[in-house]
């Protein structure tokens, strides 16, 4: 087996192969969470722990269920709430979070670079859920799943991804990914919303969204951050749609086959049109979040994997010695 | 008490030489430079061939005193100096409080006396660092403050800026600036670029230096003032200073060894030893400065040595503290540029003793009968892997840590007197 990552902080460091693993994996999880019943016993007696330092309702969610149908105790923390507000540093939740012995840990943080720093500190796995701009690895293996299911292949395509790239976790993954994976890549957004630098990631950048979408296999659109942007990135979300928002004219210079997507949650109405989304012949965002399920399935397997290894005898074993 | 110390290599930055020679220091003065023997009665030391140059005049160090002597006291700051072949210490008034007026002021040259190297204290430009008003300029010269400088804090109030520069003029003080542009710089971690880009990490363009710098610069046109530029770390910032310097403004500018020998890169994973102000750059703009400290377009090099704890530091990057411990490793850290053919020692030297201390109108720095015999001998090649924990400094946040270097100081002395020896180590 490829996959031998111990903790997964990002698809920066994953290679083509351990990316095929999971996608193979997760095509097998799709079919049994379709079944009536969907239990398995693959993490029986884990322990889960969901830390989310930045609300998130669908994310958080989609690993809680994942957790589950694996078999694992899965448990929630809500950091917002918790002694985080009362000071205590990162470091320190995770040692305490560390002397609970959990086995997997999933962390979205709202600074890049947290889940890293954390992950240095405790012996369990750790996925990274999202953290600040830096990385959200499942959203990109799932939106990889959503396109090999729906085209029939991950590679060769050219991939459209609009709108805010300068805030999205999301933007930086699929880029990673997509690239690794050999697809021609291209980001079309207006230039505030574009980092600096990102000429020289391979890709090609578009400020005309028609020429950026044109021939596109696929066409991914992102959530425009309002709650990232510190003001004046762009006129108004009126004048953003009309720019940068898809809809059927816009999308009409894609391919006639071409699919969209878009990581939730929708901002209908500023970077799409709600017919466009909601054509079943187009949009494949529902697809998008029935693959979360599985590639954190699959994800949360192959480490759970890793980890009984890396401990040198099997956790099942001892379970029923 | 008349010391001889034979058989050294001198460097001498007003002269740009190397000559093997032997030196007599009596009375904590270079009493004569040349081939002549011991004097009778001297207390003889061979230098090995070693080289022996002015101790380092190293402008711009934080000490945690008062408010932060966790991080650092003078005792410890100035050991690691010694250690480090830094016989002057510039103060920084960024400590809490800022050094902002004469009593404060007294206090800390009362607590540098614990150093066994020379402490001169800078004062704030403005009462606490603010912005809003000027500190009592006159009264903080008349009690030994060398120069004024609200550290990184930028004054956005230009109207306040120019009337404390006008005050300062008057009273012929030195002011020195940390040119940036505050509105691009606000909130930024590392400099904008594909770096930046990839770890997801808000940026500053390089630009907002040379924005920075240009508005001072017309400050220093318009109010005739002394002034020093902390940091000059990019390249496009580089044709604005050398304007200023042929319109005869009086202006000079410095740059940290860390950004001498350090880029963007070298962040890395995220380690938070390496978040600097202003943030590291890229290696274009890194091999452009070297360049300027080697055309003396840069005149000082200094460690910008900021200590900080675990805490601080142990954070994700965007929240953990800016600054690096430098003192210890400053001399080491320069022999890279020696080493890589970029900096011939002369010119190290120009840089790191002679001009700091002839900007600030000390006597040090020289390499001269006549000149305080503030020295440091050092070989340049011993090779070593750097383990932060063996830092006199209280706090270890060093970017250096488990990197390979080269270059050791064998002994330091200040007034004549040896203030680190390296075999008692």
């Amino acid at each position: 087996m490829a996959f031998r990552a111990r903790h997964l902080l990002g698809i920066e460091h994953l290679s083509q192969e351990d990316i095929r693993t999971v996608l193979d994996l997760a095509d097998r999880y799709v079919d049994l969470n379709r079944r009536t019943v969907k239990r398995t016993d693959v993490l029986e007696g884990m322990t889960q722990i969901n830390m989310f330092f930045e609300n998130s309702t669908r994310t958080q969610s989609s690993f809680e269920l994942a957790g589950k149908r694996l078999g694992a105790d899965v448990m929630n923390m809500s950091m917002q709430t918790s002694s985080v507000k009362k000071g205590e540093t990162l470091i320190d939740t995770a040692l305490t979070l560390n002397a609970m012995h959990p086995d997997l840990l999933v962390v979205r943080h709202q600074n890049s670079g947290a889940v890293d720093l954390l992950a240095q500190k405790v012996n369990c796995a750790v996925i990274n859920a999202g953290d600040g701009k830096h990385e959200h690895p499942t959203q990109a293996l799932l939106d990889a799943l959503t396109i090999k299911r729906a085209k029939g292949r991950i590679q060769r395509l050219t991939v459209a991804i609009c709108g805010d790239v300068a805030h999205s976790r999301v933007a930086r993954s699929n880029l990673i990914l997509l690239g690794k994976m050999e697809n021609r890549v291209r980001l079309v957004g207006p230039p505030t919303l574009m980092p600096a630098g990102i000429g020289e990631f391979g890709c090609e950048v578009y400020e005309d969204m028609r020429e950026g979408l044109k021939d596109a296999d696929v066409v991914m659109m992102l959530r425009l951050q309002k709650e990232r942007m510190d003001g004046g990135f762009i006129p108004s979300e009126r004048e953003y749609f009309h720019r940068y928002g898809l809809d059927a004219e816009k999308l009409a210079c894609a391919k006639p086959d071409a699919i969209v997507m878009h990581p939730g949650p929708m901002n209908r109405g500023v970077e799409i049109d709600g017919t466009i989304a909601d054509d079943i012949n187009r949009s494949v965002i529902q697809e998008q979040v029935e693959m979360g399920v599985a590639v954190r399935m699959a994800v949360m397997d192959l480490l759970a994997q890793n980890l009984r290894a890396d401990r040198g005898r099997a956790l099942t074993e001892e379970t029923y010695v | 008490m008349t010391l001889f110390l034979a058989n050294a290599r001198l460097i001498d930055p007003e002269a740009l030489t190397e000559t093997e020679a032997n030196l007599v220091i009596d009375n904590g003065i270079i009493a004569a430079i040349g081939a002549m023997s011991a004097p009778q009665g001297a207390t003889v030391i061979d230098c090995g061939g070693n080289y022996l140059a002015p101790g380092i005049v190293d402008l711009g160090v934080k000490i945690g005193e008062p408010g932060e002597r966790h991080k650092e006291s003078f005792r410890t700051a100035g050991q690691a100096a010694a250690a480090g072949g830094v016989t002057t210490i510039i103060a920084r008034p960024d400590t809490s409080p800022a050094i902002d007026t004469p009593e404060t002021l007294e206090f800390v040259t009362r607590r540098a006396a614990q150093a066994p190297v020379r402490i001169h204290h800078m004062a704030a430009l403005t009462k606490g660092r603010e912005g809003r008003e000027m500190t009592e300029i006159g009264f903080l010269m008349d009690a030994g403050a060398v120069a004024f400088t609200d550290t990184d804090h930028v004054t956005t109030d230009t109207k306040v800026l120019s009337r404390a520069l006008t005050y300062a003029r008057s009273l012929g003080a030195l002011v020195i600036g940390h040119p940036q542009e505050p509105g691009l710089t606000k909130g930024a971690a590392v400099t904008s670029g594909k770096f930046a880009s990839l770890r997801g990490l808000p940026g500053v363009t390089p630009m907002a230096e040379r924005m920075g710098l240009e508005r001072d610069i017309a400050l220093i046109e318009m109010t005739g003032v002394r002034y020093h530029a902390d940091q000059i770390t990019t390249a496009r910032a580089l044709p604005a200073l050398a304007r200023a310097k042929a319109a005869g403004l009086d202006v000079t500018a410095g740059v940290s060894i860390h950004h001498l020998t350090l880029n963007e890169y070298d962040v890395g994973e995220y380690r938070t030893f390496f978040k600097m102000t202003p943030p590291l750059r890229s290696e274009e703009d890194r091999l452009a400065v070297v360049q300027a400290v080697a055309d003396g377009l840069i005149d000082v090099i200094c460690s910008m040595h900021t200590p900080a704890d675990e805490e601080s530091k142990r954070l994700p990057f965007e929240e953990a503290d800016s600054g690096a411990v430098g003192l210890e490793t400053f001399l080491p850290a320069a022999m890279r540029l020696f080493h890589a053919g970029h900096l011939s020692l002369p010119q190290l030297f120009r840089a790191m003793s002679l001009n700091p201390a002839k900007r600030l109108g000390l006597p040090q720095g020289r390499m001269a009968e006549g000149a305080p015999a503030d020295l440091v001998l050092f070989d340049a090649d011993t090779p070593f892997v750097l383990d932060r924990f063996t830092l006199h400094s209280k706090s270890k946040n060093t970017p250096f840590d488990g990197t390979r270097m080269e270059g050791k100081v064998l002994a330091t002395f200040v007034g004549g007197v040896q203030v680190y020896n390296n075999d008692n180590e």
